[in-house]
């Protein structure tokens, strides 16, 4: 514990000297834009300046990259809850009631709430990381390809679950996220599946045309053009201040997402999307008024904005301690690493002690910049909702438009966002929900490669999952939320989902409807 | 009775189907060692299932005459636009697009005033080629006389 505080004193004196300082401000402001901006996710603001590295040493390279992807987290709370548009993936389940909370008028107090959980779960989780780093790492070390096979399994089941309303209609958005995700190269053969000649189809569709299309543009077709356009609530700034209520009813969220987002994220895949979609579940659950989520909870906002922001953290454990990138974009922080000559692994802290500690530290300094930069920002972005939305939604599309495009630089990415903002229209017209659709479509070359793994590594026995102690737990758990999620349907009895369920439209918009 | 769901469960089956359909292209594989099209097929297979289920229960779902589409032209409108940007973006350039596609969406479809509409395509033109084209240094395509 003395060497530790040793190392973190040595750190702080190198994350608080000017130049590392100055890089990781700038890292957190245009980690925030990034994650504000509709589309542009953090993996292609860090992707973006990746090049923008090169001239730095690489403890300053690594701060100001780890700055970007911890300040898109808090950005992308932003747009969900003004627009219904997820800045970036993981704030995803933030539209449902951050969005309905603006309806209601408590636009202010949603973005205070995701501001102050945010700087909460990653200092917390900064903690983690720094204590909890090697044993936690050697406990996600310990999953082989059955247990993600089962995590993945047991993730899709969650979902199920706690979706609200029809657990067909939900798992079959799922299957059909996942058969999207099917798009591609199959890396095991090297077949072309479902591409049709179009190379940049090759790589399978990315998550962010697919977010954006769904959430973003979807929003735009349905809500342009109405006879009536929705009230625009316009928020004082002086009622950003969340009441005693939303206070009360979100710190116990925050914990729990903060713990949750940590864990979740210290295993390998897209920890921060599946984290915010676990913690809503979670809360939801867990709450004595599921009814109202879905209707402007302040808990669907508190849970997974801690989430994703404390998974930032943990997905960084497994790349700093073991070598091993989490997802696609400690992927592309430890490419940034070894250009700069440094090798990730369980010798880093040995090796680069001032690298390892500085980052830390750094992600102290980071969490409270981004607390004092966003809370008086969020001022700021509640002016938005006072731009007429005939001239807001050409800009929110010209955006959307960029963003995709700035991705992979190709025009095949604006058409897949074009074809999903048309797809979560009609199925929002006709009351399916789209969030399983985007988890499938992360989750689907996951789980595809880890079940064809394990059936390698058991020469074909599918007992491999039930004869490993934590897979066969997590199947089981899986199999239970099944049963439970289909007990009404093969009763036929009231679902009480239906009255408690994950709906994406409001109240409001329903009874406007009537 | 027509409901909603059951014409979305119909339009899901289908869907499998026609994914069925065209994974036959690819070698399925053995249960104990799939191949490339044995996920796909899967998943096609546990779709067609939810989806049958989604119109077996379907029935009391809203009915389908009670679906209203007052937003169905400017819908169009707008994924036109999309489409018109993605082919139009490589071969004329980025701000040329964006300031055609803004000024049709607010001249010809929001009808607002030619004012707002050249103010508003040339700011968010420029502003967002600055920011990610020259701040960014996204390789935004460049049209006619590097425009």
């Amino acid at each position: 514990m003395v060497e530790t505080l040793q190392n973190l004193t040595h750190g702080f004196a190198i994350a608080l000297s000017p130049t590392v300082m100055v890089y990781a401000f700038a890292g957190c402001v245009i980690g925030t834009l990034v994650g504000m901006l509709p589309g542009v996710g953090p993996l292609a603001g860090i992707s973006l300046l990746l090049p923008a590295s090169y001239g730095l040493n690489a403890t300053t390279a690594i701060v100001m990259l780890a700055g970007i992807y911890y300040g898109a987290m808090y950005g992308g709370s932003t747009t969900s809850i003004l627009m219904r548009i997820p800045g970036e993936a993981a704030s995803v389940m933030t539209c449902i009631d951050g969005y309905a909370m603006t309806r209601k008028g408590r636009a202010g107090p949603a973005l205070a709430i995701a501001a102050i959980g945010s700087y909460i779960a990653g200092t917390a989780s900064v903690v983690g990381l720094m204590l909890l780093a090697p044993p936690l790492a050697a406990f996600a070390l310990s999953f082989g390809p059955p247990e993600y096979t089962a995590l993945l399994l047991l993730g899709l089941m969650v979902l199920a679950y706690m979706s609200g309303g029809s657990v067909p209609k939900s798992l079959s958005m799922a299957a059909l996220g996942l058969l999207l995700g099917m798009i591609g190269i199959d890396p095991m053969t090297g077949y072309s599946r479902f591409s049709y000649g179009v190379v940049e189809l090759g790589d399978g569709i990315g998550i962010v045309p697919v977010a954006v299309g769904l959430f973003g543009v979807s929003e735009i077709l349905l809500t342009a053009g109405q006879a009536e356009m929705p009230k625009v609530i316009k928020p004082k700034l002086r009622d950003l201040m969340p009441s005693r209520q939303e206070w009360n009813d979100s710190v116990w969220p925050i914990g729990r997402g903060t713990v949750l987002g940590f864990l979740i994220g210290i295993v390998p895949g897209s920890a921060h999307i599946i984290s915010s979609f676990v913690s809503y579940a979670v809360e939801r659950r867990l709450s004595k008024h599921p009814e109202q989520f879905g209707q402007g909870a302040v808990a669907g906002v508190a849970g997974p904005e801690s989430a994703n922001n404390s998974a930032t953290s943990g997905a960084l454990v497994p790349m700093l301690a073991l070598g091993v990138p989490s997802g696609p974009i400690p992927a592309v922080m430890m490419a940034a690493m070894m250009v700069h000559g440094v090798s990730p692994g369980p010798m880093l802290i040995h090796q680069q002690p001032e690298l390892f500690w500085g980052v830390i530290a750094s992600m102290y300094v980071g969490n409270v910049v981004l607390l004092v930069l966003n809370l008086p920002l969020v001022g700021v972005f509640v002016n938005l909702l006072r731009i007429p939305y005939p001239i807001m939604y050409p800009a929110i599309l010209v955006f959307s438009v960029v963003g995709v495009y700035a991705v992979n630089g190709s025009v095949v990415d604006v058409w897949i966002m074009a074809v999903m903002g048309a797809l979560g229209y009609l199925l929002r017209k006709f009351d399916f929900e789209t969030a399983p659709i985007v988890l499938g479509v992360v989750l689907a070359p996951m789980l595809e490669m880890s079940l064809r793994q394990s059936l390698a590594l058991s020469s074909g026995s599918y007992t491999v999952f039930f004869t490993r102690p934590i897979a066969a737990t997590m199947l089981g758990a899986g199999l239970v939320l099944l049963l439970f999620s289909l007990r009404p349907l093969l009763a036929k009895g009231a679902d009480w989902r239906q009255r408690f369920g994950l709906q994406e439209e409001s109240t409001l918009e329903k009874e406007e409807e009537k | 009775m027509l409901t909603r769901d059951r014409i979305g469960g119909a339009a899901l089956v289908l869907f499998a189907l026609a994914v069925m359909w065209e994974d036959r292209a690819f070698p399925l594989g053995r249960v104990s060692k799939p191949g490339p099209g044995y996920m796909p097929m899967l998943l096609a297979g546990i779709l067609v299932v939810m989806a049958i289920l989604v119109i077996w229960t379907g029935g009391r779902s809203p009915a389908l005459r009670t679906l209203k589409w007052p937003e169905a032209k400017h819908a169009i409108a707008i994924l036109a636009g999309c489409a018109f940007a993605a082919l139009a973006m490589e071969r004329i350039g980025y701000r040329l697009t964006v300031i055609l596609l803004v000024g049709f969406l607010l001249w010809v479809v929001e009808r607002k005033g030619a004012a707002v509409t050249i103010v508003t395509a040339l700011g968010l033109a420029l502003g967002t080629f600055y920011v990610f084209g020259t701040l960014l240094q996204v390789p935004l395509p460049l049209g006619p006389g590097d425009f």
